[in-house]
């Protein structure tokens, strides 16, 4: 200690003999450090929603701002996309040929899985990446994972217009179902979120998280029925082994691309629990993944 | 939290308003305050950072070598009341600007405590701010950073092209503004926002004086709503006709505390 508590009082002329601990107490002085309650949380991070929404946005417009095309990018992409998918496994690995309408198949699933694993490794990073703002700016820091869910859901938006063109070309009718998609997104959109909120507190402390992300991202996606169909992939198992298709559609992301593809795809069948499996991993996600960010609140951008 | 801001009033308290006190209330009181913070990545000359040493590190299990600590603040006591305008100086790497952010909130002590009244908040938007975007676009990301509504954003906005000074480059990137554009913008966007207590690191340094002169009025009159303003700065002139008082650091450690013109006397002959 530079100086003893009573030579600052008495520099300050207050009482001489009085600890700065209790002279804090006597003027109703508090430590600024706390984590708020859950419901005090939650009012804070609705009162930050026009951040949330103006930072995705601008970290949308400045992604593509140095292009020449700026914008028209957030179409092109998920077209590209698009294209590479039906090239590399429509045409030279060929995998169409139990599945009618694979075109439709397949660019449902990228999508579709695109969606949630761009939002849980922004996630992962969204801590990280943004510690100087966490450092000079008090906000629920959970802001910061939900604006990158909100920008990945902008330009799933774009995906999605480009992917009911695709169905549409590809010949399969306009019907009722489709009023069901964006429940279905919601649904996906909340375990994306919790998901993500998991995954922003796991990367925030586990740095090394960053580099495993893209090979665990990876294997989800071979394991979510993205290019193949899951009943035919495991049809050829002896009856033992049946229980694997079951644990492969309760993968979430199997969930949402089935259910998607059930509302876009008249002759596709999805597995009997889809709609519950959807539900039950965006509560669960949400739920989980909230309060275990929300736990660590306090120590963001602190390391 | 809630336990602390609700206290009785006490024999103690009651005889608190009999006492005579100094120029006013306490609002923010730092208390043999430590700050101690790691650092990833930092190498000393010896280590090379390729994968064949991490790896004999890892199996001679010495942990993480690249994680140093670093003690930024050593032990710092101050009282700071209604009114005060508290400048900060000190060689580069003394903590003044880790103490600011400890005043904040930002950091968690290692030891010791800061009790404030209400939420100090750094004048530091820089953060939030996108150099892809329009000013325009950086103005309203910005009063959101800071939690002002769409209404109050609205209301504000004229007042901060304005004073910024930046005329119709609004409407263009930041990436082609000069730096004493940027700096007037952020400064204009930062200062927005009324508070409580605040905190300015280093807002000052660039501009020309023309700017500099609106922006030390501004602080001014910040510090009259405010109560209380510190400001970290190395021009020293800066500090001298802004603040009543003067905290010299050093190497974490205060070395002086008190009337500007002996402080910083003292500070420009050592």
């Amino acid at each position: 200690m530079s100086q003893p508590d009573s030579a600052v009082a008495d520099a300050q002329g207050g009482a001489a003999t009085e600890s700065l601990a209790a002279l804090a107490k006597r003027h109703g002085l508090r430590r600024a450090i706390a984590r708020p309650s859950l419901p005090f949380y939650v009012g804070q991070l609705w009162a930050r929603r026009h951040f949330v929404l103006k930072y995705a946005t601008s970290r949308n417009v400045s992604k593509y701002s140095q292009s020449m095309l700026g914008q028209l990018w957030q179409l092109l992409t998920p077209l590209l996309n698009a294209g590479v998918y039906y090239l590399m496994f429509g045409v030279i690995l060929d995998q169409k040929k139990d599945i009618s309408n694979y075109t439709a198949f397949l660019i449902t699933g990228v999508f579709i899985f695109t969606f949630t694993q761009r939002t849980v490794s922004g996630g992962a990073k969204s801590i990280s990446n943004n510690l100087s703002l966490i450092r000079a700016l008090h906000f629920p820091r959970a802001a910061l994972p939900l604006a990158y869910a909100v920008q990945e859901l902008q330009q799933l938006l774009w995906s999605m217009l480009v992917l009911i063109g695709i169905v549409v070309l590809t010949g399969e009718p306009i019907t009722l179902y489709w009023l069901l998609i964006p429940v279905a997104l919601v649904l996906q959109l909340t375990f994306n979120i919790g998901a993500s909120l998991f995954m922003a507190r796991v990367g925030a402390f586990a740095r090394d998280m960053n580099q495993l992300l893209p090979f665990i991202m990876r294997t989800w996606l071979y394991a979510s029925g993205v290019f193949f169909s899951i009943p035919d992939r495991v049809a050829d198992l002896p009856e033992s082994l049946a229980f694997v298709q079951y644990i492969m559609e309760l993968n979430p992301a199997a969930a949402y691309i089935e259910l998607m593809r059930d509302l876009l795809i008249q002759s596709h069948t999805p597995p009997q629990w889809a709609w519950t499996t959807a539900i039950f991993w965006a509560v669960f996600a949400l739920v989980i993944g909230f309060w275990y960010f929300w736990r660590a609140e306090e120590r963001y951008g602190r390391g | 939290m809630a336990m602390e801001r609700v206290w009785p009033l006490t024999a103690e308290e009651q005889e608190a308003t009999t006492k005579p006190s100094a120029a006013g209330t306490p609002t923010v009181i730092v208390d043999d305050l430590h700050i101690v913070y790691k650092v990833y990545g930092a190498t000393s000359a010896e280590e090379k950072g390729n994968a064949a040493t991490a790896l004999l590190r890892l199996v001679k299990r010495q942990g993480r070598p690249q994680m140093r600590e670093v003690h930024a603040v050593k032990g710092v006591s101050f009282v700071a009341r209604h009114g005060d305008a508290i400048g900060i100086i000190g060689r580069n790497g003394s903590g003044k600007s880790t103490l600011l952010r400890a005043i904040a909130g930002l950091l968690p002590p290692h030891s010791g405590a800061v009790y404030t009244d209400g939420q100090p908040s750094l004048l530091g938007v820089n953060a939030a701010l996108m150099k892809e975007l329009t000013g325009e676009r950086n103005i309203t990301l910005g009063c959101y950073a800071m939690g002002m509504t769409p209404s109050e954003v609205r209301a504000k906005y004229d007042e901060i092209v304005d004073f910024s000074g930046i005329g119709e480059f609004v409407q263009f990137p930041m990436s082609t503004y000069s730096s004493g554009m940027g700096a007037r913008l952020r400064f204009a966007i930062a200062s927005a926002k009324v508070h409580d207590v605040l905190l300015i690191d280093e807002a000052l340094a660039t501009g020309d004086r023309e700017f500099r002169k609106r922006s030390q009025k501004r602080i001014m009159q910040m510090r009259e709503s405010a109560g209380t303003v510190f400001l970290v700065a190395h021009n020293l002139d800066v500090i001298e006709e802004t603040c009543n008082r003067v905290i010299w650091l050093h190497k974490g450690k205060i070395k002086m505390d008190g009337d500007p013109a002996e402080v910083i006397g003292a500070y420009n002959k050592a």
